[in-house]
């Protein structure tokens, strides 16, 4: 009779003990719901940023059209640009970045591509002890070094070479070049990397010899990611400021030639944006260049979303 | 033509860029060491800079780059660490995580003069905090917040399940695991990426032009209470950085000895840089021996 009754009252007790357990969290789902805040507090401080940032830049740069009445095709196609007067042509400014976008990704993409075939293809080993610490140095250099040195070296260099100032847009395509080659070379040789090694093996099979094996597979099978590459050594070139303003010559007007002093929107915003009062046309005008460069990067992210979708169902085709 | 002349031929091509390649750096580097290393002595390394020339040292310029760098890692490690253990450790696939990573890759994407002006008016025009450290900080912050997150994460990710699930297996909570199991494994990958950043913040100049300011006010280095104005530590004040400081002699041409100054801050620049690269991989193998264990 006692053993059952001490034995009911053990039960009593444990049902007491699931019971609270249920009931109550434990130590570790403290912990997690800690950690989750925490982490979740993190990721919100992020999205938030990102945001207010596209909130505040394109309620700042649509001022010049809401605000200023302004139309947005006679400020996108208009050559004029002397905001102190009321004219705001923004094409100089398009026209100049565009221009030195696709020069430097022009002259940069061959040297980028013979790279990345020698690192991966060619010598293996050499590329990965010798040049990938070279290409890491190229990306590791500060653009004002890269500017300084466009200013000192390759602006007196096309003074001397074709006359003029030596300002312009090829010296800002020379500059942009050496500083999008590392980018677009580390994608690419990430890319041809990627190619299955059968491939290789497959067209070395056949007979064909290692340019043939390179230029008809492997770059072919690597598309994809070498246009994603260049993509991103645009996207780079295009928001590309003080360098670009170091030596570009920063005159807002159409460029006639390459080795005229032109202006980007970067290089505009750079040597303007301070000289300028907040809220009036002058500067409402600047902001909208720098919506153009925040649309522009979008751009740019979107296009190389398609690039990689587009890839995968080759792939998978 | 045949095949094998033509595989000849670009492998030489091949050579010829390559050679270009790294003669392009090698240039650089010369250049750079040889035209501005000369200037440097210790009276430029610890000297005030005069406005007015442009000629002088740049002590304050290089005290600001750290403290601007120091200020930043202590704000941004933070928070991109718990956003690295967020995509990492808590994220469904679903399209809310899709959508915060493409976030942030809007954001690393944004031309570092976009976030630049985006501080300018946040900081300097709506808080009116004006042309400062803290907003100069805060605007570097976030520049560097998306790669060093999507650096941690992938450095978490890269830890075995197997390491997870023992974790849990043993009782311990999500969170617990994250952090006692899985972080110390990742910490190698993790420092390397922290290092490297801060090489890139230090060089940076275009975020900081409109935030920390292209001016650098005389501070009394004896005094290292933030509260003071005149106090190097002060968050409140201007501070000219030494990437800012190259940007600024070169462009207003006021200094008559631009060239000499801008190439010796150019080397010490580089250096720096050159520092944090070495770092990063010395200190990365260091932790990675450590805790693997293996020799």
């Amino acid at each position: 009779m006692e053993q059952t009754n001490s034995s009911f009252k053990q039960e009593k007790t444990q049902t007491k003990d699931w019971a609270y357990t249920l009931h109550h969290a434990t130590r570790a789902t403290h912990e997690d719901w800690l950690g989750r805040s925490i982490s979740y507090t993190c990721i919100g401080i992020i999205i938030l940023v990102v945001a207010s940032m596209l909130w505040f830049i394109t309620s700042k740069g649509i001022a010049t059209f809401t605000q200023n009445h302004v139309n947005v095709w006679q400020f996108l196609s208009g050559t004029n640009w002397a905001p102190d007067q009321g004219k705001i042509g923004a094409l100089p400014m398009i026209v100049g970045s565009f221009a030195v976008t696709f020069a430097a990704a022009l002259v940069a993409t061959p040297f980028a591509i013979g790279t990345a075939i020698f690192m991966t293809e060619i010598a293996p080993k050499r590329g990965r002890k010798f040049l990938q610490p070279v290409i890491e140095l190229l990306v590791g250099i500060p653009s004002v070094v890269y500017g300084f040195i466009g200013l000192a070296v390759v602006v007196p260099f096309m003074r001397h070479l074709v006359g003029g100032s030596g300002f312009g847009i090829i010296s800002a395509t020379f500059v942009l070049f050496v500083m999008v080659l590392p980018t677009i070379t580390t994608m690419t040789v990430d890319s041809l990397r990627a190619v299955p090694r059968f491939y290789k093996e497959a067209s070395l099979a056949l007979g064909a010899t290692r340019w043939q094996t390179v230029s008809r597979v492997i770059l072919r099978a690597a598309t994809p990611g070498i246009l994603t590459a260049i993509i991103f050594g645009m996207a780079r070139a295009f928001g590309e400021a003080l360098a670009v303003q170091m030596v570009i010559g920063n005159a807002a007007i159409m460029p006639k030639n390459l080795v005229s002093p032109a202006a980007t929107l970067t290089s505009q915003l750079t040597t303007g944006i301070g000289d300028t009062i907040d809220g009036t046309l002058p500067n409402n005008a600047l902001w909208s260049l720098a919506l153009i460069l925040l649309l522009m990067s979008l751009f740019f992210n979107a296009l190389v979303r398609v690039i990689a979708k587009r890839g995968q169902l080759s792939h998978e085709r | 033509m045949n095949a094998k002349r033509k595989d000849l031929l670009a492998t030489i091509i091949i050579d010829v860029i390559v050679a270009t390649v790294v003669g392009i750096l090698a240039f650089l580097l010369a250049y750079i060491l040889i035209s501005g290393l000369p200037h440097v002595s210790w009276l430029f390394l610890t000297g005030s800079a005069d406005s007015f020339s442009g000629a002088g040292g740049i002590g304050i310029q290089l005290f600001n780059s750290f403290y601007l760098l120091i200020l930043t890692m202590l704000i941004s490690i933070p928070i991109s660490l718990g956003a690295g253990i967020y995509l990492a450790e808590y994220a469904k696939d679903n399209w809310r995580t899709r959508l915060i990573r493409s976030a942030i890759e809007v954001l690393s994407s944004l031309p570092s003069v976009v976030v630049g002006l985006f501080g300018f008016l946040l900081f300097v025009v709506k808080f009116k905090i004006g042309f400062s450290v803290i907003s100069g900080a805060i605007a570097l912050t976030f520049f560097n917040l998306p790669l060093l997150t999507r650096n941690i994460e992938e450095s978490l990710s890269a830890v075995s399940r197997s390491q997870r699930e023992a974790g849990l297996s043993l009782g311990l909570s999500k969170w617990k695991t994250e952090i006692g199991i899985i972080l110390p494994v990742a910490l190698p990958g993790i420092v390397t990426g922290i290092v490297l950043s801060a090489g890139r913040v230090f060089g940076e100049a275009a975020v900081l032009i409109y935030t920390a300011g292209q001016s650098a006010p005389v501070t009394n280095f004896s005094d290292w209470n933030p509260m003071d104005a005149a106090s190097p530590l002060n968050p409140f004040r201007p501070a000219e950085t030494l990437a800012v400081h190259i940007w600024k002699v070169n462009t207003e041409g006021l200094a008559t000895n631009a060239a000499q100054l801008s190439a010796a801050a150019s080397a010490v620049l580089i250096i720096a840089v050159l520092l944090f690269n070495l770092f990063a991989r010395v200190l990365g193998n260091y932790l990675y021996r450590r805790v693997t264990a293996s020799k």
